[in-house]
């Protein structure tokens, strides 16, 4: 987990507004310094604004920074001509399934990703089958996507990227447009590549709940990173989270307004504490 | 309601004719549609006929689907056998009443023109029951790839073929969500005159012409995302080969038009 994928260096961003809009222009991104390790599942929080999505688009060359550099696998972003090897190594989900799926098959879709690199057909079968059996809608590879609900259409989104073996996926608010069972499926299929795949995970939430499972979670407000840790660091630290607009996970509000000293994350660890402060009797 | 439309109207199947390969299956109906027209005689017209029933047994498509696929257009079947009874004449006169005279021809030249429509619409609806659009458009692409000499962008044309094709269905969803969403505010959609009407759909459009940028803009970044620049250096993952099974198809096809030629020579033209 040393290898360093994913450099920020004092990266600044602004983004450019119309000429007669006289107010000055806020910095999306504002010195922020990361780096991403292989392998990593790495959460970004943040409310609305906070400048997370634009964190997203900088790793794999959509932006480039104003001011700074982001280094991946040791290429930088602002030259040119690294962009398609740069994608070639972070693939990306977005927010709404329906503006990325391309072909009107599923498994045609995720055979762009790889149909784009110039991959033999043959191997581009395999790894369409693959992926599509990674994130389980193989048995969907023949249906139409405008059929398919939204967790099912953004796996094959998923899948799309992991066809194009990419080291990095980057998802920026993967779950936001999904319900309750959709976005469970996403998030176990997500959790089940960096696992087994060993792929490195970056995404991007507004969801408290879905950070708790992550190796590490950064909160960013106001274009800076405010926090940075292993998810129980970071909760334990329920000011600072609160005062960044969010709001720590059910569980862990539960647990620490009952007085529990520890940082709870999740309702089983919630359940033991509760247990433990009714002295074992339930 | 609207967005159970399907596109294209494939019928999932693996039939002999879903397995052909859709390059020879556009030219084969290309050419079938084409010497439909030199059929002269009922007898040519029968093989034609003949050969389509044929090919529809051999797609597995279901007969009523292909019923379906003549429904729209049986207005325009009747309204020209009416118009080719009346007008045509020649041969024995059955009735006549004023200026009106029902003749034999005029009655042959009506149900020749009638069969004559139906097999040009079964027919090309049968290659549409059995390709995908995606492979459709691939197979358009391809066909026409020697226009790239005239520096004619025919994979760009096939892309945003292939992306409307795509995105079709999410808009006709998206026009239900606006027009519900105006409903709600009171917009009358439904009632008034044409004018009134056409009026009440501006607060329809607009939005969507706004969304569908915005969809352009995302889909333009994710494509961009997943290593797209064009046509160049592009492989595929469904290579198009023609096997044994698609030359037999243009055997049987080449044998067809002949045999419209030989039974045009041997008996007597209808029109």
């Amino acid at each position: 987990m040393s290898e360093k994928l994913i450099e920020f260096r004092n990266v600044t961003y602004i983004y450019e507004t119309d000429e007669e809009d006289e107010a000055p222009s806020v910095p999306a991104l504002d010195g922020v310094n990361l780096t991403v390790s292989k392998g990593e599942f790495l959460c970004v929080l943040g409310h609305n604004g906070s400048g997370k999505s634009t964190l997203a688009k900088m790793c794999n060359a959509i932006l480039e920074p104003t001011d700074g550099e982001v280094i991946v696998a040791g290429m930088s972003t602002k030259e040119e001509e690294n962009g398609d090897l740069i994608r070639r190594k972070v693939g990306m989900v977005f927010q709404n399934p329906d503006n990325q799926i391309v072909a009107t098959i599923v498994e045609d879709d995720v055979a762009f990703g790889p149909e784009n690199l110039g991959v033999e057909p043959s191997e581009i079968r395999r790894r369409v089958d693959e992926a599509l059996k990674a994130v389980n809608m193989y048995d969907l590879r023949l249906r139409q996507p405008h059929n398919l609900s939204g967790g099912q259409k953004q796996r094959v989104a998923i899948a799309g990227v992991l066809a194009m073996q990419t080291e990095v996926i980057v998802l920026d608010e993967p779950t936001a447009m999904l319900d309750p069972v959709g976005r469970q499926e996403v998030l176990s299929t997500i959790h089940k590549l960096n696992k087994e795949l060993g792929i490195t995970v970056i995404m991007v939430t507004h969801f408290m709940e879905e950070a708790v499972d992550a190796d590490r979670v950064i909160v960013m407000n106001a274009g800076r990173i405010v926090l940075d840790g292993t998810p129980r660091e970071v909760f334990s630290n329920t000011a600072a989270v609160k005062s960044c607009g969010l709001d720590v996970p059910q569980s862990t509000e539960l647990c620490s307004r009952l007085g529990v000293k520890r940082t709870v994350l999740t309702a089983q660890e919630a359940v033991e504490e509760i247990i433990k402060l009714c002295g074992g009797v339930v | 309601m609207i967005s159970e439309i399907t596109i294209g109207q494939y019928y999932t199947g693996d039939s002999l004719l879903h397995r052909m390969d859709p390059r020879m299956k556009f030219d084969l109906t290309f050419l079938l549609v084409v010497f439909v027209f030199a059929c002269k005689s009922f007898f040519s017209l029968a093989l034609v006929a003949m050969f389509t029933l044929v090919a529809i047994l051999f797609s597995s498509v279901p007969l009523k689907m292909i019923l379906r696929s003549i429904k729209p257009i049986v207005i325009i079947i009747l309204f020209t056998a009416v118009l080719n009874i009346i007008y045509t004449t020649g041969g024995e006169t059955y009735f006549k009443w004023r200026s009106i005279e029902i003749t034999e021809k005029g009655i042959n030249t009506a149900i020749f023109m009638a069969v004559r429509i139906i097999l040009l619409v079964v027919i090309s609806s049968l290659l549409t029951y059995t390709t995908t659009p995606t492979s459709l458009t691939d197979a358009i692409e391809r066909l026409l790839s020697p226009l790239s000499v005239f520096h004619i962008k025919v994979h760009t044309l096939a892309m945003m073929m292939t992306l409307a094709l795509r995105f079709i269905p999410t808009l006709i969803e998206e026009i239900d969500r606006i027009m519900n969403a105006q409903k709600a505010r009171g917009a009358e959609l439904e009632t008034g005159g044409l004018i009134a009407r056409s009026k009440a759909l501006v607060p329809v459009f607009i939005p969507l012409m706004v969304s569908s940028f915005r969809r352009a803009y995302e889909l333009a970044f994710a494509m961009t995302c997943r290593c797209y620049t064009g046509g160049e250096g592009r492989t595929r993952m469904k290579q198009m080969k023609l096997r044994a099974r698609d030359f037999l198809a243009l055997f049987t096809v080449i044998a067809v038009i002949a045999g419209i030629f030989v039974l045009n020579h041997f008996f007597e033209a209808v029109i």
